[in-house]
């Protein structure tokens, strides 16, 4: 069978698979439809939080990231999973607890007000349709690359699926279907890289495998890794850090918050039945997440390796990088190296004329490269890789059958899909429940709720499928400002509504506004005005990355300090909040008396 | 709050310091202020703090939730608070 009809195949069977979870899993009361009916043990429960939580960016490209990276790109490793920890301590058994539908709805019970609860909104609202522009185009990217048809098609096939389940089912047949999707997108990422491993370093878990040493050699992968990228004029591998040590620290602490403080993850937290559970079904979640993390850096230290010796013969040998014969003639490039050069994502441009490839860095400061190179007569790096190759040409790289390349496109649908169609859950129950029934029509009937639940998804994914086919222009930068904003408004809001008996609705108010509006500030200084392009401000505020070098992507946590300091301040100048929220305070600190989650107000 | 209550909440607070503190020191600590030096040690072909930043934290991390988990159901048996 070749390839194309493989990957139809597989691809067509995990969707046939979503849309039977869809038709058994139909929600019939707002209870399925926000939470699932609130019985989700708490493994299922982890399960579908790790495919709601990792995304196209996570299946597709961290990989590729941590692979140009080296060292520093830890920093995704360490904030994304780290914020487990802070969710599981410090908010998901709290809010499980107070056991109503939406985070918006704590934040306006617990600061006694309509207005923190509609910033609250605003703030979820933008943190995650940003975000699911990024899945959206994932999908289309996934589709247009594997399966041959454009990504416009690949969008409309991709809102379909969502529609069916996502309308159909609500929190109900997304959890479902996000258990089968973890399934689909786990597979296809670790066995890529037992292959690999099992190739490279003759172990089979990657995980050891990146500390082991090479097949037939006398050197661990890391440092022979270290030597070669040295040689070619790059940062060693191991040690590389991304800016400067304070930037690389407030970035995974930004990104450990902005996770923490992500609505979309919040909520699967109000589909257990208990407390208990709550806590418990984090750690699940971390595990099933941990699976692909701790699998992600194998991958690309391995990918790397993998990608070095195919272009320059002599790392294998253990030969001199620099001789003629070393680098790779064009004319015995491996087919996926000529397949991938079709997409544009792999680039080559013969500068020297000697009819082979020179993958070095030209820019380096090693005057020992720069000698080396000059002296071989290299005019310059002949190869741009773009970072998604890296899981998303893995099967080929490393020859792997057809059957696995079908598996790895399913796999990076599911990771896109699962995670839009959380985000698509956190906007459509803010609008219906939050705005809806929150502010504009307080008295609407239960059926009437689920049917504005259900058409606020179906606007919903037609606002993210339009802007998914149209994307603004900005959709790369995007993703950093929703965790930006979870960071510097959510998160700190939740936590002092939990930690913080007297902390009143102004200071609630004003921390978020300051928070949000300092973030949204300092990115947009770097990146425009609403990411509009000559719209930067950078000499205004001295020059890019002002606030001790930290870059706009990191800077959510400052905004969160932010958040907190200006809460105390307000907090400290008007009045305490009346006696019945300090007792609310009291009872959602202990567990005794949880209930299933509802939706009153 | 009552007696009771505050003990409770203190002892809730107790736990998570002490579980913030190691979650602090494998990330922040062990895989970015100390990498350079933890580097010098090797566990397998890998460099320590390497280890730390791309493998060991995210071990622990997973590791933390399920003591506080288990030390969080103690706590609350302990002052009767506990869900039936």
């Amino acid at each position: 069978m070749d390839l194309q009809t493989t990957i139809y195949l597989v691809v067509g069977a995990s969707f046939a698979l979503y849309i039977g979870i869809a038709l058994w899993a139909r929600a019939g009361s707002t209870s399925e439809f926000y939470v699932a009916g609130g019985g989700v043990g708490p493994r299922v429960n982890g399960m579908a939080t790790a495919a709601d939580w990792m995304s196209a960016a996570s299946f597709i490209s961290m990989a590729g990231l941590i692979s140009n990276m080296g060292y520093g790109g830890g920093l995704f490793l360490m904030g994304w999973t780290g914020g487990y920890v802070l969710l599981a301590l410090l908010l998901a058994p709290y809010l499980r607890k107070f056991g109503k539908f939406t985070v918006p709805q704590f934040i306006g019970d617990r600061f006694y007000s309509k207005s923190a609860s509609t910033v609250a909104v605003v703030c979820l609202l933008t943190a995650s349709l940003t975000y699911v522009i990024g899945q959206m185009t994932g999908v289309g990217v996934a589709f247009s690359r594997f399966l041959g048809v454009s990504s416009e098609t690949g969008i409309y096939v991709g809102m379909g699926i969502v529609f069916v389940y996502a309308v159909l089912g609500g929190m109900k047949g997304i959890t479902y279907t996000q258990v089968a999707q973890y399934v689909v997108l786990i597979f296809a990422y670790t066995v890529p890289a037992i292959f690999i491993s099992l190739h490279l370093t003759g172990n089979p878990i990657p995980q050891l495998g990146l500390g082991s040493n090479l097949v037939g050699q006398d050197i661990s992968l890391l440092q022979k890794l270290d030597t070669i990228v040295v040689e070619l004029g790059f940062g060693e591998y191991t040690t590389t850090t991304a800016g400067s040590t304070l930037n690389m620290f407030v970035y995974t602490l930004s990104l450990m918050i902005g996770t923490a403080g992500l609505p979309h993850v919040i909520m699967r937290f109000f589909t257990v039945p208990t407390v208990a559970a709550a806590r418990s079904s984090a750690g699940w979640a971390l595990v099933f997440i941990a699976i692909l993390y701790t699998t992600a850096p194998a991958v690309a230290g391995m990918a790397k390796y993998n990608l070095l010796s195919t272009v320059n013969t002599a790392v294998a040998t253990n030969g001199d990088l620099y001789a003629p014969e070393s680098s790779l003639e064009v004319s015995k490039q491996p087919d996926w190296m000529a397949r991938w050069a079709k997409t544009g994502l792999l680039k080559f441009e013969d500068k020297n004329g000697d009819g082979r490839i020179q993958y070095y860095n030209d820019k380096t400061k090693s005057e020992e490269a720069k000698a080396k190179a000059e002296a071989a007569g290299w005019k310059g790096n002949e190869l741009t890789v773009n970072p998604d190759i890296i899981v998303l040409a893995n099967p080929e790289i490393a020859l792997l059958p057809n059957w696995v390349i079908a598996l790895v496109a399913a796999g990076g649908l599911a990771a896109a899909l699962s995670t839009a169609a959380g985000l698509l859950l956190a906007i459509s129950s803010a609008i219906s429940h939050d705005l809806v029934k929150g502010v504009f029509n307080p008295n609407i009937s239960e059926k009437g709720e689920l049917m504005a639940g259900k058409i606020a998804m179906a606007v919903s994914i037609f606002v993210a499928g339009y802007l998914g086919l149209n994307p603004p222009g900005f959709a790369a930068g995007t993703v950093a400002l929703a965790f930006g904003i979870a960071a510097s408004s959510l998160f700190p809001a939740i936590m002092m509504g939990i930690f913080s008996k007297k902390m009143n609705k102004e200071g609630a108010i004003a921390g978020m506004l300051a928070g949000l509006l300092i973030t949204l500030f300092y990115v947009f200084a770097h990146k425009g005005i609403f990411f509009i392009k000559g719209t930067e401000f950078l000499d205004l505020i001295g020059g890019p990355n002002p606030f001790f070098g930290i870059t706009p992507e990191a800077f959510g946590a400052v905004g969160a300090l932010f958040n907190f300091i200006v809460a105390f301040v307000v907090d400290k100048f008007t009045k305490e909040p009346p006696e019945h929220i300090q007792h609310l305070v009291e009872s959602v600190r202990t567990p005794r008396g949880s209930k299933a989650v509802d939706g009153a107000h | 709050m009552d007696k009771s209550g505050e003990a409770y909440w203190k002892a809730t607070l107790g736990l998570l310091t002490k579980i913030l503190a190691v979650w602090f020191l494998v990330s922040f600590g062990a895989g970015i202020l100390f990498a350079d030096m933890l580097n010098g040690i090797h566990l397998g072909g890998y460099p320590l703090g390497f280890w730390f930043a791309h493998q060991g934290s995210m071990y622990i991390f997973v590791a933390l939730i399920f003591i506080y988990a288990k030390k969080m159901g103690e706590i609350d048996r302990k002052f009767d608070v506990h869900e039936e």
